[in-house]
């Protein structure tokens, strides 16, 4: 026991340096803050502007964030949340925990699909199926070729009970075939290969060859030509249009320091901030960055239409649309 | 019998070591009951049909599981007890207690390394088969993978402990295999079948990311799944303590069903378990259990090795010299030992306190040992982070959580370790011990020590690597000051770095296996000359 707790003294007194200077608590998900993505750069930037220090609090994905909140409720040490995604906001603002953040979101692509006074967007990427140049010849164009097309070459998905990007894709079935999603659900159930819990795991099995196809996003094969440099992996462009993923911040009602997180959400549309997203978030940045983009993000491929439903909508229809997904695909 | 009673202290410790499992987990429980949504209703979730279908699958594919990786463990662990001096044996045994140290994701990607799509198995047969594992089979080589080499080391634990005496009187006999099967290994394995059976049932029951990933669909789905859904995606956590108590009702069913079935080991005084077995060395023997070693090694051991051979691919130099991957080692070995140490503490204080093994008590400990397995990290997490973080900052509370929680998930495989060896070791000095008045200190020192540290090292070896590998339980209350290497390893992964998470998967096993080595190693040094 002495051991132990001689252990937990070390660990303890680690993390829990002093400093003079306000703290701004920023809770976000797990790869946002790893050495490879943008969050130390971005601490660095910011604190170089704002006289604070930025503390990062990394957790699992936007929906652990989420829950995370309602576990802490209105004693939650946030001051601000970044990294939920726009089917999770209506969740979010039934918290009562967000107020409105006070500061005004630069145009950009996505303007006309998202405004709202309370989540801020920081970063966005359509879905795409991303297939393997040296597995199939002939990717589908249209969502209604990957639906009817032959059965051995498969696709990994991820579950929508479980996962942002599996549930993007049901609703991207559900905004294109609707009311006959179910039926088309059937189809398509001879072509997935697996149904992870995860993106990650989804995208392990798709980079280790065990399938051609994965649902991912428009962005990925911008990683593979510029860490990898290789052009084996590409997305394949739907003619019906991409569903988005649209990842926001809000600030914190209770926050102590409310000043500094406005000043932070307002930092986050700026290019000190957006600067880090294309190569360290893999996303598309929602401003301005200082440099352009990298050439081989215009070798991506730009969908002709985003499709975004309403959150409302979305919120009200999740279970029922998960259900038609589970009687379709579990027969 | 001639049983010493426990002294009060040692009984007092005993229960307060299993108050503390039972308030940490039913604590978790209440905790998140109170927090059930508004027009929660039990009957709702329990009257649901897709429910039942989910509870029918679960118990179809955990049925199956446990019955072909305990009815393989069986010839497998005898063939390893009979054949006890060619090469590698020991090296293969040890590679036995890795898949149980491993995150589910890792082995899943071993797994796929050698049946998958692009996995050697395809790759020698040059696609001919184009053989795909997604589904039912997927899930049951899984569950094999890494069910049978555990039960087989647990099974072979009590082979080896089959007194020196019995096999001397077999081979004055001359018994032939199948007796010897009979009247000397079959009682043995009979009293450990039902709780190993019950332990991979479990294991089973609960898979969660193994039956995901390799079910091929919805249609395979887990209670865990349903529970892990209900609190990560619906925040609902009503619905989530309903599913969980389901699970822990099947248990324990099940539970009270093998029990019931659980014999005491017979009593036979043993002086030392070396043992020369007259059937080893028959040709038909040694065919048999050739097939049997070389069929499971091979099963276990290929998916390691597309494991080891992906992470020689990685860039490992520039892994080993990153600080980050440092700190995540440092921070899982810490938590790892504190994990055990708590682990072994919680289990040899409970079993110490026992004074009849037919006792409620020790029902309670077998049973509060056992049962924890189906508790889900994420229902335990969850209610304690309710609990405490009214009491200030969770965040310094996360290592005492993730230790503790570690601890009781360890304690399954503890208690079955240590459980019939202590018992066994008690029948026969008990008289003793008795005679002399040895106890306290003296005893631990003189008669406990040197007769259970084989038990002991390995029992402590398996809690180690079983919390160095966890995630689940990380997975909710790491933080950048407190990311271990499975953790770092899923963060590799999910931001495009397969290679990395290669690289780390290979750190990670060799991490178990040094763990594993030097457990070996420390019980084999000589107790000191008394």
């Amino acid at each position: 026991m002495r051991f132990i707790l001689a252990v937990l003294a070390i660990l303890a007194f680690t993390i829990s340096p002093a400093t003079a200077k306000p703290i701004l608590t920023v809770y976000t998900y797990d790869s946002f803050t790893a050495d490879w993505g943008p969050g130390p750069a971005i601490k660095k930037s910011f604190e170089a502007t704002c006289d604070c220090t930025l503390k990062w609090v990394a957790i699992a994905d936007g929906v652990a964030l989420l829950n995370r909140l309602k576990l802490e409720g209105t004693s939650t040490n946030a001051d601000v949340v970044l990294g939920l995604d726009t089917n999770l906001v209506v969740e979010a603002k039934a918290t009562g925990l967000f107020e409105e953040a006070g500061i005004i979101a630069p145009t950009s692509k996505i303007s006309g699909h998202w405004s709202d006074k309370t989540f801020i967007a920081y970063d966005y990427a359509p879905f795409a199926v991303i297939w393997d140049r040296q597995k199939m010849k002939n990717p589908p164009t249209s969502l209604k070729e990957l639906v009817e097309g032959p059965a051995d070459q498969k696709i990994i998905l991820q579950d929508p009970r479980t996962s942002t990007p599996g549930l993007g894709f049901l609703i991207w079935m559900k905004t294109v075939y609707g009311d006959k999603a179910g039926l088309a659900w059937e189809k398509l159930s001879k072509r997935i290969l697996t149904v992870t819990p995860g993106w990650s795991e989804a995208y392990g099995l798709f980079t280790k060859g065990e399938a051609p196809m994965v649902l991912s996003y428009v962005t990925s094969p911008a990683y593979h030509m510029i860490v990898e440099k290789t052009d084996r992996y590409a997305a394949t462009k739907f003619s019906e249009g991409h569903y988005l993923q649209i990842e926001v911040a809000g600030l914190i009602k209770n926050s102590k320091n409310k000043e500094l997180a406005q000043k932070f959400l307002k930092f986050m549309v700026s290019s000190g901030f957006q600067d880090h997203i294309p190569t360290k978030n893999w996303m598309f940045p929602v401003g301005k960055t200082t440099k352009p983009l990298p050439d081989e993000f215009s070798k991506l491929i730009s969908p002709d239409k985003l499709l975004l439903r309403k959150a409302q909508t979305v919120a009200k229809n999740r279970k029922a649309w998960i259900a038609e997904w589970l009687k379709a695909t579990s027969k | 019998m001639p049983y010493q009673r426990a002294e009060t202290p040692t009984r007092i410790a005993g229960f307060s070591a299993l108050l503390f499992i039972t308030i940490v987990t039913f604590g978790a429980f209440l905790a998140l009951a109170t927090r059930a949504t508004e027009g929660f209703a039990i009957s709702e979730v329990l009257s649901d049909a897709y429910l039942g279908r989910i509870i029918r699958f679960t118990l179809w594919q955990a049925t199956l599981s446990t019955l072909l990786s305990v009815g393989l463990a069986i010839p497998t662990a005898r063939a390893f007890a009979r054949q006890t001096k060619f090469t590698g044996r020991d090296s293969l045994l040890k590679l036995f207690a890795l898949p149980l140290a491993l995150p589910a994701l890792v082995g899943v990607l071993a797994i796929l390394g050698l049946w998958g799509r692009a996995g050697w198995i395809n790759q020698l047969t040059g696609d001919l088969l184009s053989f795909s594992i997604f589904g039912l089979s997927g899930i049951l080589i899984a569950h094999i993978f890494f069910n049978l080499p555990l039960a087989t080391r647990l099974f072979l634990t009590s082979l080896e402990r089959i007194p020196v005496e019995n096999w001397r009187l077999a081979s004055q006999l001359d018994m032939p295999s199948s007796s010897i099967f009979k009247f000397i290994e079959w009682p043995v394995i009979k009293a450990v079948l039902p709780g190993i059976l019950a332990l991979v049932f479990m294991l089973c029951l609960t898979s969660f990311t193994i039956v995901l990933t390799l079910g091929g669909g919805p249609a395979s789905t887990t209670l865990e799944v349903a529970i892990y859904q209900s609190l990560r995606f619906d925040f609902d956590p009503g619905r989530a303590v309903t599913l969980a108590l389901v699970q822990l009702a099947i248990t324990v069913v099940l539970l009270a069903v093998s029990f019931r079935f659980t014999k005491t080991l017979p009593n036979i005084v043993s002086l030392k378990s070396t043992m020369h077995r007259p059937d080893a060395h028959t040709i038909s023997a040694r065919i048999v259990d050739a097939g049997f070693i070389i069929a499971a090694g091979c099963f276990v051991a290929l998916p390691l090795a597309a494991l080891i051979a992906d992470g020689l691919s990685s860039d490992l130099p520039k892994l080993l010299s990153s600080p980050t991957v440092w700190r995540a080692i440092t921070t899982s070995f810490v938590l790892a030992l504190a994990a055990g140490t708590l682990s072994l503490t919680l289990c040899w204080t409970m079993l110490k306190a026992i004074n009849n093994q037919n006792s409620l008590f020790a029902k309670l400990v077998g049973f509060a040992s056992s049962t924890i397995l189906v508790m889900p990290a994420i229902v335990l997490g969850s209610g304690w982070f309710i609990v405490l973080h009214r009491f200030g900052n969770v965040f310094s509370f996360a290592p005492l959580l993730v230790i503790i929680i570690n601890a009781l998930m360890a304690l399954p495989f503890v208690h079955r370790i240590l459980a019939p060896a202590l018992a066994e070791s008690t029948r026969q000095h008990n008289r003793l011990i008795a005679g002399l008045g040895i106890t306290g200190w003296s005893r631990w020192r003189l008669i406990d020590f040197p007769v259970l540290k084989k038990p002991l090292a390995l029992a402590f070896a398996f809690a180690m690597a079983l919390s160095l590998g966890d995630l689940g339980v990380i997975a909710l209350f790491g933080s950048e000051q407190i990311t271990t290497l499975p953790l770092l390893l899923f963060k590799s992964l999910g931001s495009y770095r397969t290679h990395d998470a290669d690289g780390l998967a290979l750190i990670l096993a060799f991490s178990c296996l040094i763990i594993l080595y030097a457990a070996e190693k420390l019980s084999q040094r000589k107790a000191r000359q008394c």
